[in-house]
């Protein structure tokens, strides 16, 4: 089978790439972490805000590490674009290469860069005092999580990519729909003191997945059964995303 | 068998028409120049070829495949040299290629024997394992057509292959094609606004203009078509004799005329002209200090064809 040997060999390529400037992975967590350890302090009094974590910091520090994970799958396709300007892709389509290789190289690619962030982001959260309660597993399914959630929406931003061929647009378009997602989710309160309608919403947002199966991690500690019903979603979002990425290669062919 | 049948291709972008009912072939193992200004199709026509992109209408056969109904399998006879660089910066320039041949279904040993000699061909060997976005022009140049070619392609695409280069780094690439040429027993499509690359390089040309072949063949046939060279006879001293020596030569050509101390003049074959020229130049007692003939070149050929200044052409195309 080409696709998977085609998809690792790019992926290597994608994670040697970032290992060469890993000074990135590092920059782009520095904000989410300021926002972790300010929120965490702002509201630490708010004791209805925590719904039921030891501190605000322990009911944030999962919520946050999924924002992290979505805004770096949302831009993600700005690895594609230049390899669009660079060419690199008119190379691979030139040669029998998969174009859903080249889609999932820059998902996996977003996947691998959030886990590794939100390996940091709860490491500041320890020292702040969160606990993981769900144990190992609760690591891994934070990990999970933030990997797919930004795969998910790697997927929406590389299909973007490849419709707008230029970084304005695409930020533009993937900031329209993605800033709404983030707060019609429960990464900053609980769904328990959202109105009525936002919980109705919450329910079919993919980053409102991630964020309740990260918190089971974190907070609860358990629930392993929903938990796994949001991870499966996102595996869904993720290959329906990818799917439409590899589509828009369609229109960008078309444009050249 | 011819290698490439391109048939009436058509596209059109937003505005443009880029491809005007565009056809020609390209026989095996030649290699063969797409010349034209900017903006005249070249790059369209290759992009069509290479199967990047769709024709409105019209066919092409490439490698005896057709480009829309079975691009994978052209794909894997042809190797691809964009005209801005493939290149990924990050990487290194084996890594570069080992990618391209994994892409090409290529591993273990033999990928790493045909990337090491591919290094050693284009001489990248040992800058190989450099990033490459330290790379000059050139190496970067060269190490794009080391990837067009690390799959052992039977047909290469090179698409402005010495645009943005220096003077010396354009010439390096001259004898890198004629050198492929000959080793790798390829066909090689290439593009180019410059008329003396093509005269160089191609074994046979077509000259491109508004999305259509103007005229198709050898760059040798093509000149002749034009009949005649121009022969410049400059004389040693100005006073008195020119009209004298403009007399002379106007008995062995027909087309004349004076310029200062030289006397130019149209004949069919410079080469059978100069020595009668001389000789009657000498028989008049006229001292000639130097001679020169001047073959008609690919712009007078673009101009014949199609009526229009090439570099003005080329020019308004950027």
């Amino acid at each position: 089978m080409q696709l998977p040997r085609q998809t690792g060999w790019m992926v290597v390529r994608q994670l040697r790439n970032l290992m060469r400037q890993p000074i990135w992975v590092v920059m782009m967590v520095v904000q989410p972490m300021l926002w972790l350890v300010l929120y965490g302090q702002l509201f630490s009094k708010v004791t209805p805000l925590r719904a039921g974590a030891g501190s605000y910091v322990e009911f944030l520090a999962p919520g946050i590490v999924c924002m992290n994970a979505f805004f770096g799958g949302t831009w993600s396709g700005m690895g594609m674009i230049t390899d669009l300007d660079r060419k690199v892709v008119d190379r691979f389509l030139a040669a029998p290469a998969s174009r859903l290789a080249i889609v999932l190289s820059q998902v996996v690619r977003a996947g691998i860069t959030a886990m590794i962030q939100s390996l940091l982001l709860l490491l500041v959260g320890l020292a702040l005092g969160v606990r993981v309660h769900g144990g190992a597993v609760g690591w891994l399914v934070v990990f999970g999580a933030s990997f797919l959630l930004a795969a998910a929406f790697a997927g929406f931003s590389n299909g973007l990519a490849l419709l707008f061929r230029r970084p304005e647009s695409m930020i533009a378009t993937a900031n329209m729909v993605g800033l709404p997602l983030m707060f019609l989710s429960s990464i900053l309160v609980t769904a328990a003191l959202m109105p009525g309608w936002i919980r109705e919403i919450s329910r079919f947002n993919p980053v409102n997945w991630g964020v309740h199966a990260a918190r089971n991690a974190v907070v609860v500690g358990g629930e392993w059964g929903t938990t796994a019903e949001f991870l499966l979603l996102l595996l869904a979002a993720t290959a329906a995303t990818s799917l439409f990425a590899t589509w828009c290669f369609r229109s960008y062919q078309r444009s050249i | 068998m011819d290698a490439i049948v391109a048939e009436d291709l058509r596209k059109r972008y937003k505005q443009v028409q880029a491809l005007d009912g565009l056809s020609f072939a390209v026989r095996e193992g030649e290699v063969f120049g797409l010349l034209g200004p900017n903006g005249a199709g070249k790059s369209t026509t290759v992009r069509v070829l290479t199967t990047l992109t769709q024709p409105d209408a019209g066919s092409a056969l490439v490698a005896g495949e057709d480009v829309v109904r079975h691009p994978n399998r052209v794909r894997r006879a042809i190797g691809y040299v964009a005209q801005d660089s493939g290149v990924d910066p990050e990487a290194t320039g084996r890594e570069n290629l080992m990618l391209q041949g994994r892409i090409h279904g290529m591993s273990g040993p033999p990928l790493r024997a045909r990337v090491d000699e591919l290094l050693q061909l284009v001489g990248l060997a040992d800058a190989a394992e450099r990033v490459t976005r330290g790379y000059s022009g050139g190496m970067k140049r060269r190490l794009d057509i080391a990837i067009g070619l690390v799959h052992r392609p039977r047909i290469l695409f090179l698409d402005e292959p010495t645009t943005g280069l220096d003077p010396e780094a354009r010439a390096g690439m001259w004898v890198e094609v004629e050198r492929l040429a000959a080793q790798e027993s390829l066909t090689i499509v290439l593009t180019t606004h410059y008329l003396e690359e093509a005269d160089r390089l191609a074994q046979r040309v077509a000259i491109v203009s508004r999305g259509r072949i103007v005229v198709e063949g050898e760059p040798e046939e093509l000149k002749r078509g034009l009949q005649g060279e121009s022969v410049s006879v400059e004389l040693q001293d100005v006073d008195g004799r020119l009209a004298d020596a403009e007399r002379v030569v106007a008995e062995i050509s027909d087309n004349v005329h004076v310029e200062g101390n030289l006397v130019r003049a149209r004949v069919p074959n410079g080469a059978q002209a100069i020595p009668v020229i001389l000789g009657a130049l000498d028989d008049a007692g006229i001292d000639v200090a130097a001679v020169t003939t001047a073959r008609p070149s690919l712009d007078d050929v673009y101009l014949h064809y199609t009526g229009r200044d090439f570099a003005r052409e080329d020019e308004e195309g950027r």
